[in-house]
C-alpha cells in the first residue's frame, strides 16, 4: 500500500510524459442482467483518456455515458473487456484493491452531490482521508479545509449538507472528490441539477484543477457545457460514435466575472 | 482505516443519529431492565420461602395419625389408631436417629387478662419443642418435666398475646392470666418470629406443658400430633424410616401394609414450597423473556428500517476508498457502543426498579449475577447481529448498487 501511495504521488507529479493514458479501455462491454431480460449497456468501448486533459462525455440519455463513468471510477465492474488504470490492469484486483484504487487515484463527482446527512461539510470532504492511513488528524483538517478553499467554500466548513445551495453541495462534493489528490476526477451531470451560474461555477474549478494538472472527465448532456472542456466523446447506444478536440474552450472563470450581478442575487 | 479513525467514525455516526441511536438503546434497556427486575422477584421470594421454611425448626418431623392421601384412598376417621404416650416412649427408646421427640396437643383459648381478651390456639407440648422448633425465650424461663408430670398451670406466650392482653412493651412474667376460665401463670415470652411461610402469625399462640393442656383442658388421654427433630439433616429420611417402623410395630402392621400414620419431613415442605415459587420464577421469566423479545423486535425494527439509508451511507463511503471490512467494523462498533451503553443502562434501571419493588412493596428481591449476564448478552447479541447483518449485505455489494439501493 506503502508503494502505491509513492506511485500516486509520482503520477500526479510534474516529470510525467504527457502522453500517457490514464485511463485505457478496450472491448468494455456491460450488460445488465434483470431477470431474463439482458441490457447491453456498453456493446464494446475503446478509448485513451490521457494524462491532463479534459473530456466531457456526451449522448443522449441511456447511451451507457454513467455505466462508462461507473466502470472507469471502480464503483462497478465491467462484463467483458479491459480497463487500465495509470497502468493498472484493474480486472484483476481485489475488492479491497479496488477500494484502495478509488481512495487514491480516482475522485468521484455525483449527480446527486451523495453528501452524508447530517455530516459538516468538513467532515464530508475529510471522509475518504478517513479511509487512508498514512495521514494524521492534522493532516487530515488542513487537507479538507485546503480543498474546501479550492472551491470557495472555507467559510461552510461547518454547515451541514441541508444548510446548503445545490451549488454548493456539488463543490462539496468537489472537494471531497480532491482532497485525496486523485490522478484523475470523474463527474457524472455534475452540473444535471445546478442552474446555469451555478454549473459555469463548478465548471470554472474544474477548469482551475484541470490547469493544476488533475485528468477530468465529466458526463454533460448540454453542450454548453461540453465547450469548456479540451475533448469531447459522443456516446450512443453503448457505443462511441465521435470524439473531438475542442477547437477553443471557453473560460467559465472569465465568463463569471462579466456575468451581471443581478444573477447572483438571485442565486444567494 | 486507523483504529482512531473507526472509533471517530462510529461515535458521530451515532451522535448524528440521536434517535435511531436512543431508540435502538431503549430496546436493549427496556429488555435487560425487565429480566433483571423480574427474576430478582422471583429469586427473592424463592429465597425469602426457603428462609421461613427454616423457622419451622431443625430437621423437624411431623407425625400424625391419619393415612397419607396421596397414592391410595384416604382411609376413614376411625380407622386409624390414635396416638398414645407410649408411641412417644417408643420413638424416644428406639429411634437412634431421633433427636427429640414430643407429644402435641393443640385447643382454642379464650384468654382473660381483667377486661382484656384474646383467642388463640392453646400448645401442650414437652420442653424439648423448643429445641426441635428452635424456640427461644426473650423473657422469663420455661417449664419443665416436672411441670408435665404434675400438670402444672404454667404457660409461655408469644409476643402477640401479650400485646393483646397486656398492651405494648408490658411485662406480664408472673402475673395470671385465665385460659378457658383455667387460670395460667406467664413464665415466659418467646422470641419474635413473625409470620411463617403460610401467612400465620408465629406469635400468637400460647405453650404450655403437654399433660396440662391434655388433661386439664381438653381432657382426652390420646395425644394429636408428634414433633420431632433427626440429630443431623442428613438423618431425616433414616429418623423417618426409623418412626416408620416403630410406629408399624406398635400396631401389628406387616412391613408391606400402609401405615396409618403420616410422617412429614421438613424437606418434604421445603421441596414443595420451593417447586411453588419454582412456578412463580418461571412465570416471571416467561414474562421477562418477552419485553426482551419485544426489546429485541424493536431493536431489529429500527435497524431494517434505517437499512435503506444506511446502505447508501455504506454506498458513500466505499465510493471515497471504503473497504468493505472498514464498514462493517464501523457498524460492528456502533452497535457494540450501543449494546454497551444500553445495557449498562438496562442493568443500572433493572437494580433500581428492584430495589424500588423492595422498598415500596416490602418484596424481597436478590439480584442474580445470571440474569444480568444472561439479559446483557442477549440484547447485546441481537444490537450486534442486526446492527451488523444488514451491513455485512451493504458491504457486499458493489459501490454504485449500494448508493442505487432503494
Ligand atoms: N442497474 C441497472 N440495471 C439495469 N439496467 C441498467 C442499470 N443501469 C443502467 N441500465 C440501463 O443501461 C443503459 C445505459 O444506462 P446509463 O449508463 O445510465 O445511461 P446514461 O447515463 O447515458 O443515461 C440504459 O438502457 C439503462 O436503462
Ligand atoms: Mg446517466
Amino acid at each position: 500500500m506503502h508503494r502505491r501511495c509513492k506511485e500516486v504521488e509520482a503520477v500526479a507529479g510534474e516529470d510525467i510524459d504527457m502522453n500517457k493514458a490514464i485511463i485505457s479501455v478496450k472491448a468494455l462491454v456491460k450488460i445488465y442482467k434483470m431477470g431474463d431480460v439482458e441490457v447491453h449497456a456498453l456493446r464494446g468501448v475503446n478509448t485513451d483518456i490521457m494524462k491532463d486533459d479534459f473530456v466531457a462525455i456526451m449522448g443522449k440519455s441511456g447511451s451507457g455515458k454513467s455505466t462508462f463513468m461507473n466502470i472507469i471510477g471502480c464503483l462497478d465492474v465491467p462484463t467483458r473487456g479491459q480497463y487500465l488504470l495509470d497502468g493498472v490492469d484493474v480486472s484483476s484486483l481485489t475488492k479491497d484493491q479496488l477500494a484502495n484504487l478509488r481512495n487514491h487515484k480516482i475522485g468521484f463527482v455525483f449527480q446527486s452531490f451523495n453528501l452524508l446527512s447530517r455530516t459538516s461539510a468538513l467532515e464530508n470532504v475529510e471522509l475518504p482521508l478517513m479511509y487512508n492511513k498514512k495521514i494524521t488528524s492534522r493532516e487530515m483538517r488542513e487537507r479538507s479545509l485546503n480543498a474546501l478553499e479550492a472551491v470557495g467554500l472555507a467559510d461552510r466548513a461547518h454547515h451541514f449538507p441541508n444548510q446548503l445551495s445545490g451549488g454548493e453541495q456539488q463543490r462539496v462534493a468537489i472537494a471531497r472528490s480532491l482532497v485525496n489528490n486523485p490522478v484523475v476526477i470523474l463527474a457524472d451531470e455534475p452540473t444535471g441539477n445546478l442552474d446555469t451560474r451555478t454549473s459555469l461555477e463548478v465548471m470554472g474549478i474544474f477548469q482551475k484543477l484541470n490547469q493544476q494538472g488533475i485528468t477530468i472527465v465529466i458526463v454533460t448532456h448540454e453542450a454548453d457545457i461540453a465547450a469548456y472542456t479540451k475533448r469531447n466523446i459522443s456516446f450512443r447506444d453503448g457505443r462511441i460514435i465521435k470524439a473531438i478536440e475542442v477547437d477553443k474552450p471557453r473560460n467559465a472563470a472569465e465568463e463569471l466575472a462579466l456575468m451581471p450581478v443581478i444573477v447572483e442575487e438571485d442565486d444567494l | 482505516m486507523k483504529m482512531k479513525n473507526l472509533l471517530i467514525a462510529t461515535v458521530r455516526s451515532l451522535s448524528k443519529n440521536k434517535m435511531r441511536t436512543f431508540l435502538t438503546m431503549l430496546g436493549i434497556i427496556i429488555g435487560v431492565a425487565s429480566v433483571i427486575a423480574m427474576l430478582a422477584i422471583g429469586q427473592g421470594s424463592k429465597q425469602s420461602i426457603q428462609a421461613q421454611i427454616s423457622t419451622l425448626g431443625t430437621n423437624v418431623l411431623m407425625i400424625w395419625p391419619q393415612a397419607s392421601s396421596t397414592g391410595g384412598v384416604r382411609m376413614e376417621a376411625g380407622s386409624s389408631q390414635k396416638m398414645t404416650l407410649e408411641d412417644v416412649t417408643a420413638i424416644s427408646d428406639r429411634c437412634p436417629a431421633v433427636a427429640y421427640v414430643t407429644p402435641q396437643v393443640r385447643t382454642s383459648g379464650q384468654l382473660v387478662n381483667g377486661n382484656m381478651n384474646w383467642r388463640t390456639s392453646v400448645f401442650g407440648v414437652y420442653p424439648n419443642y423448643f429445641e426441635i422448633r428452635n424456640l427461644r425465650l426473650s423473657s422469663g424461663s420455661l417449664f419443665s418435666m416436672n411441670d408435665d408430670r404434675s400438670a402444672t398451670k404454667v404457660c409461655v406466650i408469644g409476643q402477640t398475646v401479650v400485646t393483646n392482653l397486656f398492651g405494648v412493651n408490658a411485662d406480664p412474667i408472673g402475673s395470671f392470666i385465665r385460659i378457658n376460665k383455667i387460670p395460667f401463670k406467664i413464665i415466659g415470652i418467646t422470641e419474635k418470629k413473625g409470620q411463617n411461610a403460610f401467612g400465620q402469625d408465629q406469635d400468637d399462640m400460647v405453650i404450655a406443658p403437654f399433660s396440662t393442656v391434655q388433661k386439664r383442658m381438653m381432657a382426652i388421654t390420646h395425644i394429636q400430633s408428634m414433633l420431632a427433630s433427626a440429630k443431623t439433616e442428613s438423618l431425616i429420611p433414616t429418623a423417618s424410616q426409623e418412626i416408620t417402623e416403630v410406629l408399624k410395630a406398635k400396631r401389628n402392621l406387616g412391613p408391606s401394609e400402609d401405615p396409618d400414620f403420616t410422617i412429614r419431613t421438613q424437606t418434604d415442605i421445603a421441596n414443595t414450597a420451593t417447586a411453588t415459587s419454582g412456578i412463580l420464577t418461571i412465570l416471571l421469566a416467561t414474562i421477562a423473556s418477552i419485553s426482551l423479545l419485544v426489546g429485541g423486535i424493536g431493536i431489529m425494527n429500527i435497524m431494517l428500517v434505517s437499512v435503506t439509508e444506511r446502505t447508501r451511507e455504506i454506498g458513500i463511503r466505499m465510493s471515497v476508498g471504503a473497504r468493505g471490512r472498514d464498514v462493517l467494523l464501523q457498524f460492528l462498533f456502533e452497535a457494540l457502543l450501543i449494546s454497551l451503553l444500553g445495557g449498562f443502562i438496562g442493568v443500572t434501571l433493572g437494580v433500581l426498579v428492584s430495589q424500588l419493588i423492595a422498598n415500596i412493596l416490602s418484596w424481597p428481591v436478590t439480584i442474580t449475577i445470571q440474569s444480568i449476564l444472561m439479559s446483557f448478552i442477549f440484547s447485546s447479541a441481537i444490537g450486534i447481529f442486526f446492527g451488523w447483518y444488514p451491513a455485512r449485505k451493504a458491504a457486499s455489494l458493489n459501490p454504485i448498487d449500494a448508493l442505487r439501493y432503494e
